[in-house]
């Protein structure tokens, strides 16, 4: 099984995001870039299944900018085999364009499962897993807490909704997880040295046209100030006449 | 009359027989009824199965599609159905709630048609024929605005932020076939459902959530027990969960679930970046915490100070006393 983990550059959880002035880009200045924290989930249970010799080859596909390339080398270095960076210099991408550039990428790699986040941090839209599956007419299945190789196909937790679905999915597939599927592992010093060997091609994206064009980055709405309303248990009272009177909740 | 907005119609099956429409398809109607009054286009809904087909007939739609089942339960067989349904009605626009089963097929549908799409919309706007969507990204750190510039074009709606229509006379009902499946789909091999059925956390209009200050699982009753009396679900911090006292699914935050219930109340949480990522854009916040300086005061709208273990209990207790 050659499987495809398909990884975005974002910037880090606790960077100071926010709409730019003119309004055309967020500025994240100074954050450090990382691989999306469910990218990064999904890659980890992908190596595990190379370890484990259910995967033959594992491949990580990128589309991002030129500097990407750091977050390539990372996943190869946590254990990948070979890394593919899509080089993207547009500022604003939309999902469509993005998945459909992402399948055009995966025929050439003709991998038999494709694993994602279900969604990127940066973004938030949780598309491109479901998109490139309907695109490559491969099987889907999205939340997945466990995956194993099963009777040549994948046997995959699912969590939704408080339940947990066990779903047998037949290859080829894209499978995009949720947390607890796997914690990813840190890349030590001989994986470091151990990717600069390993094969990473750059090529532009050759994404089609926008479905979707960006109009503006805005603030989000401001909050009004709150207020300290008491100490302990003696502050009780007036929190319910709030929730009663103000919030409308009782 | 320009090309129809398709709403798909999620519907639960009940306990005693028939099926009702989930709330989240009823704020989908909402949205594009408010679309189709600007863009003078029709209504139309789509319902996957029979079952719900009464249900959907009043919701609100000018019409009603009934695709025909699938033949199998996932998600892969709904977007067959849904997606039929779009091509047969020529849709300009197919409008999903984002709930887990809606934000699949939002992708899958999507990906059919080769359509435009825009997740987790919070506004609509039309203006001089252009529909443009407001989504909040980066965890709700920055709005994004973006134009549709393609049809069909998908667009997927946060729960709780669009008002749901108001029922309307009963619509006329018409049955699409379902095409049978081109390849392999994944089938179901159980479902281990949970002890007891709760709304989904994002979908919830009352979130209590709990974090380290509540200082080990045994007292997570206490957030339960409050949730029950305000009529809500339990969400939690990722320390709790990393600690294994919380579920997975409970984590509230940039890394767990998003949620923008009317009323969030964190106990026990300090407020980091990452935590307030998933529900600042809650309607009202309320914080109970033992730190005058804890960042959480900084979004709520609504503080204690104080212990939970002894300010909980009391709040359990008064708002059962307020019902
Ligand atoms: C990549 C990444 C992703 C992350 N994603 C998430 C995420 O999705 N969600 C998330 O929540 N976190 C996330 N985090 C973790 C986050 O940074 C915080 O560590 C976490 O939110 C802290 O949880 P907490 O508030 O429960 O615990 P703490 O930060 O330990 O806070 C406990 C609070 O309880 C108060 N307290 C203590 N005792 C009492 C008492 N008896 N009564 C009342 N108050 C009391 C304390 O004053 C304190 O404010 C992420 C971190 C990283 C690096």
């Amino acid at each position: 099984m050659h499987i495809v983990v398909l990884i975005k550059r974002v910037p880090d959880t606790t960077a100071k995001v926010r709409a730019s002035a003119d309004g055309r880009s967020v500025d994240a200045t100074g954050a450090e870039s990382i691989i999306s924290p469910y990218d990064e989930i999904a890659l980890e249970r992908a190596i595990q299944l190379r370890e484990s010799g259910a995967a033959t080859k594992l491949t990580v596909l990128c589309m991002g900018p030129a500097d990407a390339t750091k977050e390539v080398r990372k996943a190869l270095a946590m254990g990948a085999d070979e890394g593919v960076l899509l080089v993207d210099a547009a500022p604003f991408r939309d999902s469509a364009a993005t998945a459909a550039t992402l399948a055009a990428a995966c025929r050439e790699l003709a991998p038999q499962a494709v694993f994602c986040g279900w969604k990127a941090i940066d973004d938030d839209a949780g598309v491109v897993g479901g998109y490139l599956a309907a695109t490559l007419g491969f099987s889907f299945a999205s939340y997945a807490t466990k995956i194993d190789a099963a009777d040549g196909g994948l046997a995959v937790h699912r969590e939704v909704e408080g339940a947990t679905e066990v779903v047998r999915v037949p290859l080829p597939a894209v499978v995009t997880v949720q947390k607890g599927l796997a914690e990813p592992r840190f890349a030590g010093l001989k994986g470091i040295m151990a990717a600069k060997k390993k094969p990473l091609a750059e090529k532009p994206a050759a994404a089609p046209a926008a479905a979707a064009d960006l109009v503006a980055y805005q603030p989000p709405p401001d909050r009004p100030p709150g207020r300290i309303v008491g100490e302990g248990a003696a502050a009780v009272p007036e929190l319910v006449r709030i929730l009663r009177e103000e919030v409308h909740v009782l | 009359m320009s090309a129809p907005i398709l709403v798909f119609l999620e519907h639960v099956v009940l306990e005693h027989g028939g099926a009702a429409l989930r709330k989240p398809a009823l704020e989908g109607l909402g949205a594009a009824r408010a679309m189709a009054s600007q863009l003078g286009a029709k209504v139309i809904g789509v319902v996957v199965g029979g079952a719900a087909a009464a249900a959907a007939a009043t919701a609100g739609a000018d019409e009603i599609l009934v695709a025909s089942d699938p033949g199998a339960p996932g998600s892969m067989g709904a977007a067959r159905a849904v997606a039929a349904a779009a091509r047969e009605c020529g849709a300009a626009f197919v409008i999903f709630p984002a709930t887990a089963r809606g934000r699949d097929l939002l992708a899958l549908v999507a990906g059919h048609l080769a359509a435009g799409v825009a997740a987790d919309a919070v506004k609509i706007d039309v203006a001089g024929g252009e529909v443009r969507v407001t989504r909040p990204v980066y965890a709700g750190k920055a709005l994004q605005v973006v134009v549709a510039r393609r049809a069909p074009f998908a667009i997927g709606l946060r729960p709780n932020a669009f008002a749901p229509a108001a029922p309307g006379a009963a619509a006329p009902v018409r049955e699409v076939a379902t095409p049978a499946a081109s390849s392999a789909e994944p089938t179901l091999v159980e479902t281990r459902a949970p002890e007891v059925r709760r709304v989904d956390l994002t979908e919830a209009a009352i979130v209590v959530s709990g974090g380290r200050g509540m200082k080990g699982p045994e007292n997570f009753h206490l957030v339960e027990s409050l949730a029950a009396a305000l009529g809500g679900v339990v969400g939690a911090s990722r320390a709790v969960v990393d600690a294994g006292w919380r579920p997975h699914g409970e984590q509230v935050g940039q890394t767990g679930k998003t949620v923008s219930p009317k009323l969030y109340v964190a106990c026990g949480i300090s407020g980091a970046i990452q935590h307030l990522a998933g529900m600042s854009s809650s309607k009202c916040i309320v914080a109970i915490n033992r730190d005058r300086e804890a960042p959480i005061f900084k979004v709520a709208d609504f503080g204690i100070v104080g212990d939970c273990l002894e300010v909980l209990p009391a709040l359990t207790a008064a708002v059962q006393a307020a019902k």
